[in-house]
């Protein structure tokens, strides 16, 4: 069973004057089958820790280890990460202009199974997890992320998540800009590949509506770079109707 | 790439305006200028002519020379290639046409009218190709043909220097897409006229494919007829230096001219692309769009648009981009956008140029879906030229651009 392990991860970025320590000691085990909610206030570091699991190279990572099923994450590059099975999806999805959608899923899929998928079965994948997502056929010979609204691109990285089949998917704040039709629907992605039991699942939120949809067996509070409370989805209810004013007050943020 | 200069970017350009009947400027003492108006082509020391000895040898500190590397370019700027052609004989090169039905070509000397017509030679270089030359070739699209597959004119370089004059016609109504496409080595000045009749469409395509060490400057004139469609595309990846001039001039109103261009400039490699686009008739209609990767060592790119709107231009629409993807250190780019406007009645003018390296938050996403970095870096340079591709509009130069970046990429960005 694949497990991710979290242990005392501590991360920095440059600022100005020197490197600033945005997490500092971050635990979480998260296994196959398991969904984590991540909520905290903003400038928590909650982000940063999705990005850091992923390797973007803007975040240094200085003390710490992350495993998946016992290999060292911290050692793997951003695409040897995604081979082993780690999956972000990202709240501010990058455009790649003159890069089709279907190119740019198909040359993913590829790396990530270890061999192009065949054609005619591929053709048929992608169309039903599109339509499944109430996607326009036509979205798939458009440039990935070009012009795209904040609805098709959250679309888009559950696409994605449901085409690359990870281990581990870390979904960073895939609820946000989404109006509620949206939100549904990309929800019932997810909820589709977490009842496959084959995935953990990692999501990092600001506000609780997304858990109306999508059941957390764990929830987490994120303050000032670490995680400070942890229950079950109760615990979100309590997040829910009193805010995270006790967890920031006390200079818990910066 | 968004429409902005990202970080790291270099710009230059500069952008004058005028008001229509607002009256000559007044010049002399005081007013901070020497000498009244100075239209694009003034900013060249010399008046374009037919006649290499109107102008001087170039010395580098020129405006229009100042980027070109003068010491590789062969002797054409100083009268030695042409000394060295005629006491040793000049090279070869070896022309193969490719003519649909109906195409017809000829052999023609400089007195005959279409030789020159389009434009006047600019430089000394242009001016040398024009007074060496032996003979022109002529291609002809008559009036009201309308090609269904593509005119070819395959120059393959055997070495020495030549001097070239090519004129292309396509007669009113007509519909034709040339490619000129240049392969082999030698050192090459050239004329091209590119006469584009009233109501006509001509798709022309120049290709770069040199060996390494082919050294080509070439003055590429449009002249563009009344309601004619030209488009330019240049498409430069070989040669050590390429130097071309693609200008555009309207002979009536309702013209419209798009100019693609795309680059590829290796260690070493100088490539340089200058366009002048006149707008001195009414309703004429232009587009610039140029884009180029640079890698290695002393990679130099060039590029400079200048678009001229005349008083009399009213209604003009234009637009030029230029943009420049560095894939390492140790390449340079000169990318220099003009607009001069003597006009305020016009529906639309402006320019951009930007110059980044690889965005690294597209890196980024593609490699966190698995993608290996250099497949990554290639994907984004690939999509890079393709977003340009895909505008060209002819989908078998479109298929073979695709495969050449290919090959390019294939080779060079690991």
């Amino acid at each position: 069973m694949a497990t991710l392990e979290i242990r005392d991860l501590h991360v920095s970025v440059e600022a100005e004057g020197g490197p600033r320590e945005i997490l500092k000691g971050v635990d979480l085990t998260v296994k196959q089958g398991e969904t984590h909610a991540i909520m905290g206030p903003n400038g928590s570091g909650k982000s940063t820790l999705a990005y850091s699991l992923a390797g973007h190279p803007k975040y240094t990572v200085t003390g710490g280890q992350v495993l998946l099923d016992g290999e060292d994450v911290l050692e793997m590059s951003v695409d040897e990460r995604a081979r082993a099975g780690l999956f972000l999806a990202m709240q501010y999805p990058v455009e790649v202009p003159g890069v089709s959608v279907s190119n740019f899923l198909r040359t993913a899929a590829t790396a990530v199974r270890g061999e192009a998928p065949k054609l005619r079965l591929w053709v048929k994948e992608v169309k039903e997890a599109m339509a499944a997502l109430q996607m326009d056929p036509a979205f798939a010979e458009r440039n990935v992320n070009e012009g795209f609204s904040g609805g098709e691109k959250k679309r888009h990285e559950i696409l994605q998540l449901e085409l690359l089949k990870p281990k581990v998917a870390i979904l960073d704040e895939t609820d946000s800009g989404l109006d509620v039709d949206a939100l549904r629907v990309v929800s019932e992605g997810i909820n589709r590949v977490r009842s496959t039991g084959e995935v953990g699942t990692l999501l990092v939120t600001h506000y609780t509506r997304i858990l109306r949809y999508i059941k957390p067996d764990y929830v987490h509070v994120f303050a000032s770079g670490r995680i400070v409370e942890s229950g079950g989805a109760e615990l979100a209810d309590k997040l829910e109707e009193e805010g995270y004013e006790s967890y920031v007050k006390g200079g818990a943020s910066e | 790439m968004a429409e902005q200069n990202t970080p790291g970017s270099t710009t230059a350009g500069s952008i004058e305006v005028g008001t229509a009947g607002a009256g000559e400027q007044l010049a002399g003492p005081g007013t901070g200028r020497d000498t009244v108006r100075q239209p694009i082509d003034a900013r060249v020391a010399v008046k374009p002519s037919f006649d290499v000895n109107d102008f001087p040898v170039p010395t580098g500190r020129e405006e229009d020379w100042r980027f070109t590397p003068l010491h590789r370019l062969g002797g054409l700027h100083d009268g030695n290639a042409a000394e060295g052609a005629v006491r040793d004989g000049a090279g070869s090169d070896k022309i193969e046409l490719g003519l649909p039905e109906g195409v017809t070509s000829e052999l023609v000397g400089r007195e005959d009218a279409r030789v020159g017509k389009a434009g006047t030679p600019v430089d000394r270089v242009a001016a040398q190709a024009f007074s060496a030359f032996e003979q022109a070739l002529v291609v002809t699209v008559p009036k009201e043909t309308v090609l269904t597959e593509p005119v070819r004119i395959d120059v393959h370089g055997e070495g020495g220097v030549r001097f070239a004059h090519l004129v292309i016609e396509v007669k009113p109504f007509a519909e034709a897409v040339v490619v000129l496409n240049h392969t082999g080595t030698g050192t090459r000045a050239a004329n091209v006229d590119l006469l584009v009749g009233d109501g006509a469409k001509l798709t022309f395509v120049s290709v770069q494919d040199w060996e390494r060490d082919a050294v080509h400057v070439a003055q590429q004139n449009a002249l563009v007829g009344r309601d004619a469609t030209f488009k330019s595309v240049v498409v430069t990846f070989g040669g050590d230096v390429v130097r071309l001039h693609p200008r555009v001039n309207y002979a009536a109103p309702g013209g419209e001219a798009e100019l693609f261009g795309l680059y590829f400039a290796d260690a070493g490699q100088h490539l340089e692309h200058r366009l002048v686009i006149d707008h001195d008739t009414p309703h004429c209609r232009s587009n610039v769009a140029y884009k180029g990767a640079l890698q290695g060592q002393d990679a130099h790119a060039v590029w400079i648009g200048d678009v001229l709107i005349r008083a009399a231009a009213l209604g003009t629409d234009t637009y030029e981009l230029n943009r420049n993807l560095v894939l390492t250190d140790g390449a340079r780019v000169d990318s220099v956008p003009n607009l001069e406007i003597e006009t305020g009645e016009i529906v639309g003018a402006g320019h951009a140029s930007a110059t980044g390296r690889f965005d690294d938050e597209q890196l980024f996403y593609l490699q966190s879906r698995g993608v290996p970095a250099d497949e990554a870096r290639r994907l984004v340079v690939r999509g890079f030229f393709a977003e340009l591709v895909q505008q060209i509009g002819v989908a078998e130069i479109q298929d073979r651009l695709l495969e050449k970046i290919e090959a390019e990429l294939e080779e060079t960005v690991a």
